[in-house]
């Protein structure tokens, strides 16, 4: 008569289990795919209305004014700092085996080609892209957008446009003067803290230097100002409805932008430099 | 011949829904609305909390587009006309937002401005002069121009939002819960204005409200919509003697009959 019970108890249960673990993988690989799919369409939306008039001139000069200028302080401080240690670690670590002199070198390449590019991204991440994401999801919720386009303004060209707009283009600005301040950063260590010679500390930094170094940084800026203002547009865009909604848009434009940021840094860098 | 082409015009409606479906995932809000509202005169949805009030309307503006349907303005099929096509379209309309939708970020006067300046092209100067016009006609006074939307009471960011909605003297203008969140006089005040304004205009105006009072002053006809259907159209008069017994609950405020609400 057992054998009228095809399934034991137990294995059934495993089998439950089993199927449960598939049906969450493959609703959640679903649900990836299809988020990648519709942040594909929303940048490519973005992208036709950024090269079709109307432009709305006043919106796109306020962006660079907030995403360019208000960043520069954090920006400033950020490198100026990462400068400094690199000179003190990069010391402490090549007194070891008497190669002092690379200093100068290992600030310039590191804090041009790497630190400033991604630490400003990651830094304006959390600043514009916060910000942006719970400006637009405040104005999704309270019914803003829904007003623009009844107000024939296409909320793409007067919201998202400007934002990307700007941040795109500010952000190797800000990276370059970055890398200005990080490498006098490490000077500063250098010469005042560990008792280098400052001619020879410049003449060192210019000497290593290779165009390629910045403008990889460069590229690598205007990438991470696309990927910050993206996510910040698009999670406020979808946002849902009511604080908690804007709450997650922030947050979810915050993380996704970082993580984006690291992976594209490690692309960019394969392609560069390989 | 112009004549009768001139009546034929007259007798085209100038909103029209024709078996308007619209479903998000598996719930299904609207199981194919047909409503006609003609030239000039106002209609008023009533209905209680997601029945498909909001998607209707948003449908009829274009921020939603239909599943099936068809949502004629003045004869012709808008439902799926985008770009260029759907801005003219868009020009014919004045919307009043529940919330008043204000952009926090501008002055009273840029906010009623907005469509003319942004949307239309007209120099700054003129459209503040018509902005001031406009907020005079819902009775504010031009001191309010410089503030910010936050610096208004309820009933005064209703106004501007009013204000906004008829800045480009709209062929059609949108009413969404127009006195929800307003004390009963100033809800008064706000029926008087809509009324004042849209008739002044010659306006067709398309609203919606849970408010009878409201929905008895300002209507001519008045449409009950109950789970995605329209399910009583008839004059504004005739609402107190309708024979449906889904109306005469919904207008006694009654939790008994045949509505059920889902809690």
């Amino acid at each position: 008569m057992s054998a009228q019970n095809p399934v034991p108890p137990r294995l059934h249960r495993f089998g439950n289990g089993f199927l449960d673990l598939s049906e969450t993988i493959g609703h959640s690989t679903i649900r990836f795919f299809a988020s990648v799919g519709r942040l594909a369409e929303f940048a490519g939306r973005a992208i036709v209305n950024l090269f079709t008039p109307p432009w709305f001139g006043r919106q796109i000069a306020r962006q660079f004014v907030d995403i360019g200028y208000y960043s520069l302080a954090v920006v400033g401080l950020t490198t100026l700092f990462s400068g400094m240690v690199l000179a003190l670690q990069s010391y402490t670590g090549f007194a070891r085996f008497n190669a002092e002199g690379a200093i100068a070198n290992v600030v310039a390449l590191s804090i041009t080609r790497e630190l400033a590019p991604v630490l400003a991204g990651l830094m304006v991440a959390g600043r514009i892209g916060a910000s942006i994401a719970a400006e637009i999801g405040t104005m999704r919720v309270t019914e803003q957008i829904d007003a623009l386009t009844t107000l024939s303004v296409n909320p793409f060209k007067y919201l998202v446009v400007p934002r990307i707009l700007a941040g795109t283009l500010i952000m190797p600005v800000l990276v370059l003067i970055g890398d200005i301040i990080g490498i006098f950063g490490g000077f500063l260590v250098s010469i005042y803290r560990l008792g280098f010679n400052a001619h020879h500390y410049v003449d060192q930094t210019i000497q290593f230097l290779e165009p390629i170094d910045v403008i990889s940084g460069l590229v690598k800026a205007a990438v991470f100002g696309f990927i910050v203002t993206l996510m910040g547009c698009y999670n406020g865009y979808n946002s849902e409805r009511g604080a908690q909604g804007v709450g997650a848009a922030t947050t979810n434009a915050v993380v996704s932008a970082s993580i984006l940021i690291l992976i594209f840094n490690y692309l960019l860098t394969q392609i560069f430099f390989s | 011949m112009t004549e009768a082409f001139a009546s034929q015009q007259e007798k085209t409606p100038k909103i029209e829904l024709r078996g308007v479906k619209k479903s998000f995932g598996s719930k299904h809000v609207l199981n194919g609305i047909d409503l006609s509202v003609p030239k000039g005169s106002s209609l008023v949805i009533i209905g209680g909390s997601g029945t498909g009030k909001s998607v209707m309307l948003k449908c009829v503006l274009g921020l939603i587009h239909p599943d099936a349907g068809e949502v004629l303005i003045d004869g012709q099929d808008t439902s799926h006309l985008r770009g260029r096509k759907r801005d003219a379209v868009m020009g014919k309309f004045g919307m009043l937002f529940q919330g008043g939708a204000l952009f926090d970020s501008l002055q009273i006067w840029e906010n009623v401005a907005f469509g003319l300046i942004q949307g239309k092209g007209v120099s700054r100067k003129d459209a503040y002069d018509i902005a001031i016009e406009k907020l005079r006609a819902v009775g504010l006074p031009s001191r309010v121009a410089k503030l910010l939307p936050a610096e208004l009471s309820g009933g005064m960011q209703k106004r501007v939002g009013l204000a906004r909605a008829i800045a480009a003297n709209p062929e059609i203008i949108f009413f969404d819960e127009p006195t929800t969140g307003l004390d009963p006089i100033m809800a008064d005040v706000i029926n008087d204005l809509i009324i004042e304004t849209s008739k002044g205009l010659g306006a067709t105006t398309l609203s919606i409200t849970h408010d009878m009072h409201s929905a008895r002053k300002i209507a001519d006809d008045i449409a009950m919509i109950y789970k995605g259907e329209i399910i009583w159209h008839g004059k504004a008069a005739d609402v107190d003697h309708s024979g449906n017994p889904y109306v005469e609950q919904f207008i006694k405020g009654s939790a008994e009959g045949p509505i059920k609400m889902e809690i």
